[in-house]
């Protein structure tokens, strides 16, 4: 997918080479594409794309929470990315435990947590005193304005996804194809059920800070939907989403960066435009 | 019955009376030959209204079963509180002298194919793997579980399958591929629901085969509404109406059509009926 004209690329490379931005932006797209490629699929494959779209828009309130007590009670260390990676699993605990426990409709709760997230970050960003926040590039993402910390967060957070999804592969897969069977082999289903939306729920905050809280569900699930039209086998479907989201996240840096357009809706564009021509190609192959 | 019924049937029963005799020939475990699963008294509501009542039998090693009855009237209750998944509201359900929860590890269950996401991207001899979970800690599965899951799959004939995707497969390959992996689970009582329903005639007679050889080898218990999979395959029926009538087998043909009709009649009756009557042809236990 990957169509640059050469004369810029090398423009582009000098930047990597030249300005730190960009080389912790290149960095923090190559490293999270296999975190997203392995957790996308497993969205898709269990059809909790809206959940993952809950806990996107309820990162802002954790964000929102974090500047201000932060700036109210003088606490240095609650960045908004610790802000927003206690939001993000608070609400997947608590979508999670209602769908298990099946109370209320699921997509209710969905909905609340969604707008709950949105309002009460926009509130406290309203309230925090000081310098006036950007909500910008919390809800549409800028790339560029990765920083060294969070090239840190995203390569930790990635790995720590990387090593529990490894180690419970087959265990998550068997819950997820059928959790009844699952819980009768001895696994504790609800477990692992939960453990899977705490993994959206961390690659949703780390998908934020690319593609903000409105584009982040599309590069999670695009690269696997689009992958999932090829195969039938879930490990092909997500070294497939790895390839693709390295290609987005890389090439749509270079390109956006080239062509000087925001970097998420470009990336973004460029995967959903994959995506239907795949149907396309589909028809094709046929 | 067709003459090849027969013949099936007779050398069924033949091997029923071996079965029985080396049953008898272990004096010094006296308890193994006896019940694998004993329900006595069981009680299970969802809500204030009881779904099963009374539900008192047992199910002798050994024996293929068939639970009948209609929609409604607690089939499918009834085999998960045998899968320990619901918990008896009173009275007591035991499976190898464990409650039902205990039991687990022992027993295979097989659910309907149907059930699934058919966009599912999953292989069959991943899914066969399943049965395996319990002796898996993490990463990959062990060569031995490979080889067991193989091997479950070649039982139903579809070794040739392994590699395939779930969508690929027809209905009736589908249920294969979820009795494989009830097999991996190297299970002592076989626990179907209703394995026949999304099978298409032409390939029943083959699936009918796969379960009576497998019959010969551990305890099954299915819900069905087959007939054809009931007079082949089952040893005694149990009818399931709220409370729970035993009907032993081989009945003649005849008989099996009476307790069926009687079954027809109820589905389109509802309780009234099954309760009150027709089971005069049946001996109750």
């Amino acid at each position: 997918m990957e169509i640059t004209p050469p004369v810029s690329m090398t423009e582009f490379f000098d930047a990597v080479q030249n300005i730190p931005l960009i080389r912790y932006a290149l960095l923090a797209g190559i490293v999270s594409s296999l975190t997203f490629g392995v957790v996308g699929s497993f969205v898709v494959t269990r059809r909790i794309g809206y959940i993952a779209a809950a806990i996107a828009h309820s990162i802002l309130g954790g964000i929102g929470a974090a500047i201000y007590f932060s700036r109210v009670y003088d606490i240095p260390w609650l960045t908004p990315m610790i802000g927003a990676v206690i939001a993000a699993l608070l609400s997947a605990l608590v979508i999670g435990w209602v769908s298990l426990r099946a109370g209320e409709r699921e997509d209710t709760i969905i909905g609340a947590i969604w707008a709950f997230g949105m309002a009460s970050g926009l509130l406290f960003i309203h309230y925090a005193p000081g310098k006036a926040v950007s909500l910008e590039s919390f809800i549409f993402g800028n790339i560029l304005l990765t920083s060294r910390s969070d090239v840190i967060a995203t390569v930790t957070l990635g790995a720590i996804i990387l090593v529990l999804v490894g180690l419970f592969y087959h265990k998550l897969v068997a819950v997820c194809f059928d959790e009844e069977f699952a819980r009768l082999r001895g696994v504790s289903s609800d477990a692992y059920y939960l453990l899977l939306l705490a993994i959206t729920a961390i690659s949703m905050v780390l998908m934020v800070r690319v593609a903000g809280i409105i584009l982040s569900l599309a590069l999670l699930v695009l690269p696997a939907a689009t992958a999932s039209r090829f195969s039938r086998k879930l490990w092909v479907i997500i070294l497939v989403s790895i390839g693709l989201t390295f290609v987005y996240n890389t090439g749509g840096l270079a390109l956006s960066f080239e062509l000087d357009v925001p970097t998420g809706p470009f990336i973004v564009l460029v995967a959903s435009l994959v995506y239907g021509l795949s149907f396309a190609l589909k028809r094709l192959v046929r | 019955m067709s003459s090849a019924t027969c013949a099936r049937s007779q050398q069924r029963s033949r091997g029923h009376a071996e079965f029985n005799l080396t049953l008898f020939s272990h004096p010094l475990n006296p308890v193994e030959s006896s019940d694998i699963a004993v329900a006595d008294g069981l009680c299970f509501g969802y809500g204030r209204q009881l779904v099963l009542e009374d539900v008192s039998f047992s199910i002798p090693k050994g024996e293929s079963l068939c639970m009948i009855g209609p929609n409604g009237g607690g089939k499918s209750t009834l085999l998960k509180l045998m899968l320990g998944l619901l918990e008896p509201t009173r009275g007591s359900l035991s499976l190898f002298g464990k409650p039902a929860e205990e039991a687990r590890k022992q027993i295979g269950y097989v659910p309907q194919a149907v059930r699934f996401d058919p966009l599912f991207p999953i292989t069959a001899i991943d899914i066969v793997l399943m049965g395996r979970l319990d002796r898996h800690r993490f990463g990959f599965y062990s060569r031995k579980c490979r080889e067991t899951a193989l091997q479950a799959l070649a039982e139903v004939g579809l070794e040739e399958f392994a590699n395939r995707p779930f969508s690929d497969l027809s209905g009736g390959q589908r249920q294969r591929v979820l009795i494989a992996r009830a097999l991996a689970c190297e299970p002592e009582l076989l626990l179907l629901d209703e394995p026949t329903a999304n099978i298409d005639l032409s390939v029943e007679e083959q699936f009918i085969e796969t379960l009576a050889l497998l019959k010969e080898k551990m305890t099954i218990l299915m819900v069905t509404h087959d007939l054809d999979l009931i007079s082949e395959i089952g040893d005694s029926v149990l009818c399931v109406n709220h409370r729970v009538h035993r009907h032993s087998l081989p009945l003649s043909g005849e008989t099996i059509r009476e307790i069926y009709s009687g079954v027809r009649r109820v589905e389109h009756d509802r309780r009234a009926r099954h309760v009150h009557g027709d089971h005069s042809a049946c001996e109750h236990d």
